[in-house]
């Protein structure tokens, strides 16, 4: 083989790799550059009253999103009432009780409902809450993201349980105790670090979700009272604020999108580090 | 076995041997039974999702049939509804962003796996991971504010004057249009690509690559010509996770595809998707078919991510039990 061709071969080599490098680089950067713009463009819009007043009138500058924000929170709250119990009782029963048929056709379940396009579920919460109450709520909204919320938290419950060393429960069940006393007392509190992260990633997850919230808890310029009423969001209104022609929209639009997206990141990064530290549990 | 379980009876929690009315008493059967009912809710939320989407859409199928798909006039006043508008343009966002996101993807998940020292990789993933944490509205936000700008001043003069003269970069450019809502459908889905193609590289057996060094390859050979292959259906896999998730992507498309129900050839015009007018139209639809017709749109949206991750899902298990199967 001659030396040239050889040459060759080892700089198409390190040309290849190097540009693989570039591409990953690449990627990353998206995330700091995302970051930063929402930083430099927001943090000069946000302040006090962002947190606390309501919305002003068009036209009228100032104003901010209290609204949204107790919105969000509230409609969250909800959704995580629905969907957390669901999907841990439901990951319980996958990784404890069930027989393979069953357990097949709740995960075959599980999957296709994770696989849905969030607007999709957002037409489903539409037919099965608005349409009967006749009336865009916070219950609906919550109904749809509690929907998108279960087969997360569903599937992670079941694979932290299933990787609780069988020590563990040999050991509870030599002990005298009975297989639900197992599983509530020991097998459960093992994982429960897990299943946590995967549960505040899921609700990470849905409090950024926009599309399924349009026609379900829909909007609101005012306080909503109850839980019947329109609900404003913080996904909702960045996204009426970032296509409407105002420019003081515009700023607010930015300030609420760095609350966002501040809010799903540390969601994000304490999940991912804090909680997550010494889940690798040893399998025997 | 009855003697058995007579005899074995409050002797210890062997489950399988004890009678019904023993494990209710402490309480097994209960748990088992309030456990499954949850599980069983999973499915029936499921199938009432299919099955409210089936009946909510009966309307436009018995009126239009498989038309409905083939016809481009959107008209509600007229109760005229043809989707080609919406189909076409989710078809040509979702390749747009599939063309750019498949190579830079593809490339990053290879240094991932391959080149960069686990550290170094595992810190990229975590940023990877958090990027495709971002909701979607913010890269809509960020598309209204940065992308549309940046394709009328800068993209668009580029690709129009050199080659113009091609159908698809004809015409003039108001900055929202099916190019700029594949860009940033290609950011979004970068994340999904890399983490999956990420970790079936690295399901790929040690011993290929060693094979295909001592055998003298360079570093970039055994890579492509035999790492890549062997992991070629897993990657095929995490394409089309990401095609499910372009083709279903709402907001950043809404916020920057132009909104208007038109066939056009250039990239650089104002075009429609699925989710699009789903989330622009629902809550105005006046008239059942008008509603049904929408509905009718979010089986069609359904059904492609149902086959679409159906697929995806098996050609990953595949690839990843060939890596395991094989290494052993």
């Amino acid at each position: 083989m001659s030396n040239a061709r050889l040459r060759w071969r080892k700089f198409v080599s390190n040309f290849m790799l190097a540009m693989t490098g570039v591409c990953a680089f690449v990627s990353v950067l998206v995330l700091f550059f995302i970051l930063g713009y929402l930083v430099f463009n927001g943090g000069t819009s946000i302040n006090w009253d962002f947190f606390t007043k309501l919305p002003k009138p068009v036209g009228e500058a100032g104003g901010g999103m209290a609204n949204a924000i107790v919105g969000s929170g509230k409609i969250l709250l909800l959704a995580s009432l629905l969907g957390v119990p669901i999907g841990f009782l439901g990951g319980i029963y996958l990784a404890e009780f069930s027989g393979k048929g069953m357990a097949s056709v709740v995960r075959y379940a599980a999957d296709l409902l994770n696989g849905v396009p969030s607007i999709v579920i957002g037409i489903f919460a539409y037919s099965l809450v608005v349409l009967p109450f006749k009336h865009f709520s916070a219950y609906a909204g919550a109904f749809a993201l509690g929907m998108m919320m279960i087969p997360i938290t569903l599937r992670s419950t079941e694979e932290f349980l299933k990787s609780v060393p069988r020590m563990l429960r040999e050991g509870a069940m030599a002990l005298g105790a009975s297989k639900w006393k197992t599983i509530a007392t020991v097998i459960v509190p093992a994982a429960y670090r897990g299943i946590m992260t995967a549960i505040l990633l899921a609700l990470a997850r849905v409090a950024g979700e926009t599309a399924p919230l349009l026609f379900t808890a829909f909007g609101n310029r005012f306080e909503s009272h109850g839980w019947s009423q329109p609900t404003a969001t913080l996904p909702v209104m960045i996204y009426t604020y970032a296509v409407s022609p105002y420019d003081d929209w515009h700023r607010q639009a930015w300030a609420a999108g760095l609350v966002l997206l501040g809010l799903v990141l540390i969601i994000n990064i304490l999940a991912r580090t804090i909680l997550s530290r010494g889940i690798a549990v040893p399998r025997s | 076995m009855t003697t058995n379980t007579t005899a074995w009876k409050g002797a210890g929690p062997v489950t399988g041997s004890r009678s019904f009315f023993a494990r209710l008493s402490d309480g097994d059967e209960i748990a088992r039974l309030v456990t499954m009912v949850f599980a069983a809710t999973v499915v029936l939320i499921t199938a009432a999702l299919v099955w409210e989407l089936w009946v909510n859409s009966s309307l436009p199928r018995q009126k239009f049939g498989f038309s409905f798909f083939v016809t481009s006039v959107w008209d509600p006043i007229m109760d005229q509804f043809g989707a080609l508008p919406f189909v076409y343009g989710t078809m040509v966002t979702s390749a747009v962003a599939l063309i750019i996101a498949v190579p830079l993807g593809i490339g990053a998940a290879i240094f991932l796996a391959e080149l960069a020292p686990p550290r170094v990789s595992d810190t990229l993933q975590f940023f990877i991971d958090l990027l495709a944490a971002v909701p979607s509205v913010i890269y809509g936000l960020l598309g209204v504010f940065i992308v549309v700008p940046v394709m009328r001043t800068v993209i668009y003069p580029a690709l129009n004057k050199p080659f113009g003269y091609l159908p698809i970069f004809k015409g003039p450019s108001y900055g929202v249009g099916f190019m700029t809502a594949g860009i940033v459908l290609a950011i979004m889905v970068i994340p999904y690509i890399i983490s999956v193609s990420r970790e079936v590289l690295l399901s790929v057996p040690r011993d290929q690559r060693e094979a295909a060094l001592a055998l003298g390859s360079t570093r970039w050979e055994s890579t492509w010509k035999i790492v890549v292959p062997f992991a070629k259906t897993g990657i095929m896999g995490s394409i089309f996770l990401a095609l499910a998730r372009a083709l279903g992507e709402t907001m950043a498309v809404t916020m920057v595809i132009g909104n208007t129900p038109k066939i056009t050839a250039s990239l650089f015009a104002p075009g429609y998707s699925i989710a699009a007018v789903i989330a622009n139209e629902f809550t105005e639809a006046t008239g059942d078919l008008y509603l049904q017709s929408l509905i009718a749109l979010g089986l069609v949206l359904f059904l492609l991510t149902f086959i679409l991750n159906g697929m995806a899902r098996i050609l990953i298990v595949v690839t990843t039990q060939k890596g395991s199967g094989v290494g052993a």
